[in-house]
């Protein structure tokens, strides 16, 4: 069994940390993973993604042509990479920054309005870790308890401000229900 | 009783170099200051790429041979990863003030604690005699063959006086070996340029304005003579940067 | 619990190497390695190392130089055109038989190029990384994990035999998290010589050592070159590496090295799916290179298939291993593309497709 998953927003949503807690708990369960950034000239503002696999074998290529998985945090992200999910895929949009809906019938597509639900809940910039509550709610890839234990081990000592925080963010993305 | 003797860090080799060069007065002075000192047993040497790139066969203590003008940059990793050696560079203009324009100052900037002996004779002497960046205005080398023409070739680089702006230069003075009186002076630049370096003081350079009679086209005696009529009003003899003298003189 | 960690190629090569017991690193900022200098930045003060950033490639790789002669484990890592600026020390590290570790993340070139992943830099690495007759023993991870073991092993190979090792690696390999094992990746240690060649003061207990490259008399100089190419023979009989997959019964032979590989690796198992007898041959040392490896495949192998991301770098190597005896055909992508499994394996199925009409 092979996860092929892309998220994909703009620099700054917390892309990369949010595919990093995905390949982070796979690995801690023993799974094979791999992560690969979107790199360059944006760490901020611009187009950002990665490409995490997780799967029972040896990874071969860790670049994504087909994703099973989307996750897509912004408009262009979507629209660059939802006519690649494979069949049968699923779809997971913010629809507070995506205002379209795929018109694809063989695709699984689930929206949540994760940046508005961040900013009611003062949580900005939680958007990221709404929509990985929203995932694992509906794909089940972990459990509840290893997903939020591996995000609040990423969080240093520094910043445990934080903790709360996410731990708000995943409850309202898993609990939600469109 | 001796009178005369050969430094214990100075190899009992003979010089390859041209008749009247000054490289060996200067090779003698540096083996000198590491002899006062006692320091051989942990001093290392980096030679540069140019007249004196055999000085490792010339000099007691361990040596390494740099690439062109790299020499500070080794000297810092020879430095750096061990710290109680004495490290020292012996660099030409051509070497020191050109190719590696970048090394030295920013060995400078980072105050590596290093030694930099620096010949300034004004030629590009192992290759045979052409303009340097230390080449005075219209001076006639292989490669100005019209004489040095600023307007076209640019103008000369006073070395000691632009390392001495950097804050991590503890030490800067520029001597010439032309008569006994400046070898003199040289001598003690020399050592104190070594002793700053025992005492943790930062990058010391010592700027020697020598002679090369070879590539200038003169006799050994009409080359110290142009050492000091045509070379010091270019590069005056000075102190430019002292952190040891009272109140950490700069210029 | 598992000893994995989750760790970007970038980092897991600079743990490694500190783990090696290289305190000393010395570097310039480039995309897409700045990770190195990065974490060695934090680790090493706390280790009581020393990473210094230098004022340009040029200067990093003489501070290596500078730190080697002193008999201590030293690197440097940069990307294509700061190798290329670091080309001259390295034949100096060389020409002076100094051990030490390069790390090329490359980039797209030639010039500025780009910064996605590529492996533009093969024929550098392996037949021209410097002026004068030299070679570094190159190694060509095509993991994270491998990343960490590969460090250990260059630095090894490069203290054995006085030599620079070269970790040639790319964008993708250097930005990509994966889960390493130290301990596995570490595991194995050797005796290594003495430095007693090296420059620290002599004490007064010994001759002078001198660190040198220059050599005035052609008889001299041919003689450094020679035995330095003894010691070069004695490196591919005992230190060549590579991998092979499924190529004890395949028609079809990718080659490949690095991420590259990993992108066959996905396609061999969907041309195996398809009943297409395919196999993976993957160098891991690509200086030396598994020459024999490569002609006992071609024994009974019908087509080698060679896949790069550069216009064709490593397919000559690929002929001459094989002598020629079986078709050699390439494909690659250059500039920071990746080609996908389904591009290679679309290659794969021609060349198939090839072969059966032959046979008809």
């Amino acid at each position: 069994m092979t996860s092929r998953i892309i998220l994909a927003g703009f620099g700054g949503q917390g892309i990369l940390f949010a595919g990093k807690q995905l390949a982070k708990t796979a690995m801690h369960k023993g799974r094979h993973v791999s992560w690969l950034p979107s790199y360059g000239p944006e760490m901020r503002g611009g187009a950002a993604n990665c490409s995490v696999i997780i799967s029972d074998k040896e990874i071969g290529s860790p670049i994504i042509s087909q994703p099973d998985i989307l996750v897509a945090l912004s408009l262009p992200s979507f629209s660059k990479f939802e006519p690649a999910v494979s069949e049968g895929g699923l779809l997971f949009a913010n629809s507070s920054l995506i205002p379209e809906k795929s018109k694809r019938g063989d695709i699984k597509a689930h929206y949540i309005p994760a940046t508005e639900l961040a900013a009611k809940n003062g949580l900005a910039g939680g958007a990221n870790v709404i929509m990985l509550g929203y995932l694992l709610y509906v794909t089940r890839l972990f459990d509840y308890d290893e997903l939020i234990g591996n995000i609040l081990s990423s969080i240093p000592a520094s910043k445990s401000a934080l903790i709360e925080g996410n731990k708000k963010a995943l409850l309202l993305g898993y609990e939600y229900r469109g | 009783m001796v009178v005369f003797e050969r430094p214990r860090s100075l190899s009992p080799l003979p010089f390859h170099y041209c008749p009247g060069c000054t490289h060996g007065t200067v090779h003698r002075l540096v083996a000198e200051a590491i002899d006062a000192l006692e320091i051989e047993r942990r001093t290392v040497g980096i030679a540069p790429v140019g007249c004196a790139v055999l000085a490792y066969d010339y000099f007691e203590c361990d040596m390494v041979e740099a690439p062109h003008g790299r020499a500070p940059a080794v000297a810092t990793g020879v430095k750096r990863t061990r710290p109680d050696c004495i490290v020292f560079t012996y660099q030409g203009d051509g070497d020191l003030a050109a190719i590696g324009t970048a090394e030295i100052v920013h060995a400078g900037a980072r105050g590596e604690n290093i030694t930099i002996i620096f010949i300034n004779n004004a030629v590009y002497g192992m290759t045979g005699g052409q303009m340097a960046p230390t080449t005075l205005p219209g001076q006639i080398t292989t490669t100005s063959p019209y004489g040095r023409n600023v307007k076209t070739q640019g103008y000369p680089i006073r070395i000691c006086e632009l390392l001495s702006t950097l804050d991590g230069v503890a030490y800067a003075e520029r001597v010439a070996v032309s008569n006994p009186k400046n070898v003199l002076r040289a001598k003690a630049a020399i050592e104190k340029a070594f002793r700053y370096q025992t005492e943790g003081r930062g990058l010391s350079i010592v700027e020697v304005l020598s002679s090369c009679p070879t590539n200038w086209g003169m006799t050994p005696v009409e080359a110290l003579r142009w050492v000091e009529e045509a070379m010091i009003p270019c590069y005056p003899l000075d102190v430019f940067k002292d952190t040891g003298a009272k109140g950490g003189m700069n210029k | 619990m598992s000893q994995k960690v989750l760790m970007k190629g970038n980092e897991a090569l600079a743990e490694a190497a500190l783990r090696c017991g290289c305190l000393y690193f010395f570097g310039y900022p480039i995309t897409p390695q700045s990770e190195v200098s990065e974490y060695m930045a934090k680790r090493l003060p706390q280790a009581g190392g020393l990473c210094l950033q230098a004022e340009s490639e040029v200067a990093a790789i003489n501070m290596v130089l500078g730190a080697a002669a002193a008999g201590v484990r030293a690197m440097t890592s940069s990307s294509s055109p700061g190798i290329s600026l670091m080309s001259e020390g390295i034949s100096y590290l060389v020409g002076s038989d100094l051990p030490c570790l390069i790390c090329n993340i490359q980039r797209g070139g030639p010039g500025l190029g780009g910064i996605q992943p590529t492996q533009q830099d093969y024929l550098q690495a392996t037949k021209a990384p410097g002026h004068g007759d030299m070679h570094l023993y190159v190694v060509a991870p095509a993991s994270v994990q491998e990343m960490a073991g590969l460090v250990a092993r260059a630095f090894d190979v490069a203290d054995t035999y006085r030599t620079p090792a070269l970790l040639l690696a790319d964008g993708a390999l250097g930005q990509m998290m994966e889960p390493v094992d130290f301990d596995a990746a570490l595991s194995v240690r050797r005796d290594l010589p003495e430095k007693s060649w090296a420059t620290t003061g002599h004490g007064g207990k010994r001759k002078k050592n001198i660190v040198n490259s220059l050599y005035l008399s052609p008889e001299a100089l041919e003689r450094s070159v020679l035995s330095r190419q003894e010691r070069y023979r004695e490196i591919e009989r005992t230190e060549v590496l590579c991998e092979e997959t499924d190529t004890a019964d395949a028609e079809i032979i990718l080659v490949a090295y690095g991420i590259s590989a990993r992108i066959c690796r996905s396609a061999l198992e969907a041309a195996r799916a398809m009943g297409i007898r395919a196999g993976l041959l993957r160098p891991i040392t690509l200086w030396p290179y598994p020459r024999a490896a490569l002609l006992r495949a071609a024994g009974h192998a019908k087509h080698f298939l060679v896949v790069e991301l550069n216009i064709g770098q490593m397919v000559d190597d690929v002929r001459v291993a094989t002598q020629c005896h079986r078709p050699v055909s390439f494909f690659g992508r250059c500039g920071g593309m990746l080609p996908t499994p389904e591009d290679v394996l679309a290659e794969i199925v021609k060349i198939h497709e090839s072969i059966r009409e032959e046979g008809a």
